[in-house]
């Protein structure tokens, strides 16, 4: 099948019990209540001719095209704003109505160019279409009058143009930016036959207004007027394959648009369930680094980190590897080897270098990024609920009355779906909209954005997450606002009064705690208030809350909240942790953690190991293996020797970079499986190849536990997609693995986990997606959890105290430094940073508020030394009340600034997850890179010379 | 400021003691998350520390260990 433009109804769908039926054409057809004729036109086969409707977009019933004729009805009403109603009779094509039509169209195509054979939109253009529909044959008017013809084109944006000569003023892109992404940065300027879309201010270009390229307005737009410059290089797409984005956890849904095996443009899904059609400015445009020349396409090993790499075969350093590997674990023992999973990667890729680890190297070290990200989500969820998942669907923050953001940027970080809380919070169509708490250190761009305000803002002392929300509980139990009949009924009682008790001390009061947290203690009060007894109150949170030494306990605390108000269970409330990677939940599912197999089950659990070893032949270790953190400690004491790390670039993602780095040096044996040269491959001896979301079938799992299909759209560059590396792999260490397609892995890991057993690709295909737990007691899957009762049985209420983290400001180390994401960027920068997206962030900056600035003489842009017990580095700073004085912010998006060099090797006391968000620091002026700086640039580029010719072997 | 891997292996401990002291027995509740989630050879290392740097609850904690929790 050739290329076609997704079905587009021409307004939303109406949800609603109550059915009508009407004629259209004489042709009967049923429809929700609400609905508009042209939606049901569209649904009974027809195709009522229109430009400013688009069934992502409110009817808006201004381009005069839609018109249609209704028996008993007067004139020719618009078909996008004219609701049917049952018994209606619709003519849609009659000659009074053609007649109008054309006249209509007339007008437009007399402002519009015609050069139609040598657009970028050619056969793909709404306007070129609707012309045809209609049967225009001739313009009146001519195209000597006055016009916009000529208009100058605005190319700032790196991945489209805008051309307003081609505009026909439908609105849809500013409607687009409006509704569907909720940043307004578009507006319609002048009125009538002057009126021009314009990008904010007079004067200014896409690029330097407020836009966010998520690319919403260039795909409402019916002509070539917005147009993704790709296209316009390359030309029409000629097929599209459905696949999910491989960047952060919201894991929308994209049709890759292809021109034989080169990609053409990422257009979002409209069926995609966790998106909707939307997408960011990442999944949609930073696609580029797939066809990058940094991309490393062929295996490289070395002898050791001080030589040059050495371009060899697959095979060549399949069987060095594996022997390595099996030297090292005859001389070390299994445990001196291990492995880490990678978010980045599919499940089934996922699941097969844990089962290498522990069925071929035979041992449970084996980690995962989740480690230094949601690890205490693990923990905590799985304590209080008994499993380790967010609660609900995205599309439950409809339901939602009140909306608690604790620790997540999520405009910057989950954008696809904060343009959806954004929406909810907008209120629509007279419905009042949410309330919002936000609880974080930084003005987020939450706490106030265009026709968005947060009700209460608690911008906490980092490190105080616990302290804060113990305060909400004092509230809420010592003024009655705990929900008793739902505890009762589904929670354990004893424990709750446990915690009551607990929470009702002075000490836990908001007045006392103020001292430790900062927050007024009338916020904090009024935010309990609201919490409790608004309504459907949701919790949302990110890295804000997991990456503190009390990172666990935090994730316990907001569980206990939502359980003390009844907040779980149904749409519209729940916990919800908002995840970094696009399949960081799918990682931890398939038993990624050393302590776990797939589905949350502990490796001392003889069943289940039993289960595994059935499966696999081999017996696994009853005992938990090192988590990231130990490897590295274990590898500076000489214990632990090799390390197979596939996707994951720990040398700059974790934190105390001179002890990861300390700690791969020890080892004698790192195994970076990458698409790129990447940090921690300055310390590798083998480079294998990785391959792209776009190279490869598989499944991701989102932050809503939606397990959606990968598909394969064009070949893998480096010539093996990476579950088959992994494969090739554990064969040269003798394995015998057999899998020839990804959906027998899915199959695997369905017969050995409970949660999937309802879990495989026809299903997938067929149903588009899945959340687990899908088996017999819920073969649909769960869009909510925890529905009738918890799935450890009882919920369990948790003390959690609050203790201080042993991170102290102090006179050397004043200010607090926290960390996080900026929009443009993702996680490391390895993919962003080798797109256009670096035009938004070209390095990483200093936050810091302008009293601290003025105290240290600092002005904006000055470079600055950061330092930290652990050590220092040199960036420039921005100075912004967005942080509070004490506070100082950074992104880890970079490797030329390495702010986890800064950062220390404190951890959550639970699951080791690092103390990112905490770092007593010193900022001070600079003149440029420090020494660290200097010495890590120059040991990188040594570290990455590639012989270009293999020398001959000595005679 | 990277810590002495023994000495990090003591503030673990003692972290998580300290963060369990709410529990009904908090050595036992300390002894059972080290034997859940610590590899054998980390477990081995802090219980030859002989109790220096422990507090009172870790090293009871520690003392136990290698009896787990039905949890």
């Amino acid at each position: 099948m050739g290329y076609e433009r997704q079905a587009d109804f021409g307004t939303p769908e109406v949800h609603g019990d109550h059915h009508v039926t009407c004629t259209i054409d004489g042709r009967a057809v049923t429809v929700p209540a609400g609905t508009s004729v042209m939606r049901a036109a569209a649904l009974a086969g027809g195709s009522i001719p229109k430009l400013c409707a688009s069934d992502n977009l409110k009817a808006f019933g201004s381009c005069r095209l839609c018109l249609v004729e209704i028996e008993g009805m007067r004139g020719t009403p618009a078909s996008c704003t004219t609701p049917v109603a049952e018994g209606m009779k619709v003519q849609t094509q009659t000659p009074r109505l053609q007649k109008l039509r054309r006249g209509v169209m007339e007008l437009y195509i007399s402002d519009h160019p015609l050069d139609c054979l040598t657009c970028s939109a050619n056969n793909d253009c709404e306007l070129q279409d609707q012309a045809a529909a209609v049967g225009l044959r001739d313009v009146r008017y001519g195209y000597e009058g006055e016009t916009h013809l000529g208009a100058a084109i605005d190319t700032s944006n790196p991945y489209f143009d805008f051309d307003p000569s081609k505009c026909i003023a439908c609105s849809r892109c500013v409607r687009a930016c409006d509704e569907v992404q909720g940043t307004l940065a578009l507006t319609i300027e002048g009125r009538g036959f002057a009126s021009k879309v314009s990008a904010g201010l007079a004067g200014e270009d896409f690029f330097s207004s407020e836009c966010v390229s998520c690319g919403a307005c260039v795909q409402a737009c019916p002509t070539a007027t917005l147009q993704e410059k790709a296209v316009k290089d390359i030309g029409k797409p000629e097929r599209a394959v459905v696949t999910t984005c491989a960047y952060c956890g919201v894991g929308c849904t994209f049709r890759a648009e292809m021109r034989g095996e080169q990609l053409v443009r990422m257009i979002p899904w409209k069926d995609g369930k966790a998106n909707h059609g939307h997408s960011c400015v990442k999944g949609r445009f930073a696609w580029g680094y797939a066809q990058h020349a940094d991309r490393i396409l062929s295996p490289m090993i070395r002898d050791a980190i001080d030589q040059p790499w050495r371009e060899v075969s697959w095979e060549e350093a399949l069987s060095y590897t594996a022997r390595r590997l099996q030297e090292l674990r005859e001389r070390h023992g299994r445990n001196a080897l291990g492995g880490i999973t990678s978010s980045r990667c599919t499940n089934e890729e996922t699941f097969l270098v844990q089962k290498l680890v522990r069925a071929g190297f035979g041992t449970n070290n084996v980690d995962t990024c989740a480690r230094v990200c949601h690890s205490p989500t693990g923990y905590g969820l799985k304590t209080t609920f008994g499993t380790s998942a967010g609660t609900q669907d995205f599309d439950s923050v409809d339901d939602s009355d009140v909306i608690l953001v604790i620790g997540a940027n999520p405009t910057d970080a989950h954008p696809v779906f904060a343009s959806r809380m954004k929406r909810r919070i907008r209120g629509k169509d007279g419905r009042p909209g949410a309330r919002l708490i936000v609880i974080d250190p930084r003005r987020t761009d939450l706490v106030r954005s265009p026709h968005i305000a947060a009700d209460l803002h608690l911008p906490l002392r980092p490190g105080t997450n616990v302290a804060v929300l113990t305060a909400m509980a004092h509230v809420i139990v010592i003024e009655g606002l705990a929900d008793e009949e739902f505890i009762r009924a589904r929670c354990d009682w004893e424990e709750y009064r446990h915690w009551a008790d607990f929470v009702a001390i002075d000490r836990n009061s908001p007045e006392v705690l103020a001292e430790v947290t900062g927050v007024t203690p009338q916020d904090v009060r009024a935010a309990a208030r609201l919490y409790a007894t608004g309504g459907n109150a949701a919790i949302y949170y990110g890295l804000g809350v997991t990456e503190h030494s009390q990172g666990s306990s935090t994730v316990m605390a907001i569980a206990n909240l939502a359980m003390a108000t009844g907040n779980i269970g149904r749409r519209g409330v729940g916990v919800n942790p908002l995840r970094g990677q696009n399949n960081v939940q799918g990682a931890c599912d398939m038993g990624s953690f050393p302590h776990e197999l797939s589905g949350y089950r502990h490796v001392s659990d003889a069943a289940t190991r039993a289960l595994f070893e059935a499966e696999w032949g081999v017996p696994i270790d009853p005992e938990p293996g090192l988590r990231i953190p130990n490897m590295l400690d274990a590898a500076v004491e000489g214990a632990f020797k090799a390390l197979y790390i596939q996707g994951e670039d720990i040398l700059q993602s974790d934190p105390d970079t001179r002890h990861v780095a300390a700690g791969l040096a020890a080892m004698e044996l790192v195994i970076v499986h990458d698409l790129f040269l990447n940090e921690t491959a300055n310390y590798a001896h083998v480079f294998l190849p990785g391959s792209t979301f776009l190279e490869k079938d598989g499944t991701f799992t989102n932050a809503e536990r939606r397990i959606q299909r990968v598909r394969k759209v064009m070949e893998p560059r480096n010539g093996l997609a990476d579950w088959e590396v992994t494969q090739e792999l554990a064969r040269a260490m003798g394995l015998g693995w057999n899998y020839t397609h990804p959906s027998q892995i899915m199959d695997e890991i369905a017969r050995l986990t409970p949660t999937f057993s309802g879990v495989n690709y026809a299903r997938l295909d067929a149903e588009g997606s899945l959340q687990w737990p899908v088996n017999a007691a819920a073969p649909d899957g769960s869009p909510i959890m925890h529905v009738d009762g918890f799935v450890r049985g009882k919920g369990r209420f948790v003390v959690t105290d609050y203790v201080p983290t042993d991170e102290r400001t102090g006179p050397r180390f004043p200010l607090l430094l926290t960390t996080g994401r900026i929009l443009s960027q993702y996680n490391v920068g390895a993919q962003t940073r080798r797109t256009a997206n670096a035009m938004w962030h070209g390095e990483d900056v200093l936050e810091i508020h302008p009293t601290d600035a003025e105290n240290r003489g600092l002005q904006d842009g000055d470079w600055v030394r950061l330092a930290s017990r652990s050590g220092e580095t040199t960036l420039r700073a921005k100075v912004t009340e967005r942080v509070a004085p004490g506070v100082v912010y950074t992104t880890f998006h970079h490797p030329e600034t390495q702010a986890n060099v800064v950062t220390t090797d404190f951890s959550d006391w639970a699951t080791n997850c690092p103390e990112y968000k905490v770092t007593a620091v010193q900022v001070s002026p600079s003149n440029g890179p420090s020494d660290w700086q200097a010495d890590y640039a120059e040991q990188a580029r040594r570290s990455r010379r590639i012989e270009l010719h293999r020398a001959e072997p000595a005679e | 400021m990277t810590m002495d891997p023994l000495d990090k292996l003591v503030a673990m401990a003692n972290q998580i003691a300290r963060n369990l002291a709410h529990d009904d027995d908090p050595a036992g509740a300390t002894a059972a998350h080290i034997a859940t989630y610590w590899s054998p050879r980390m477990r081995a290392q802090i219980a030859a520390c002989e109790g220096e740097g422990l507090t009172e609850v870790s090293r009871d904690a520690i003392a136990r260990l290698g009896v787990r929790h039905a949890d």
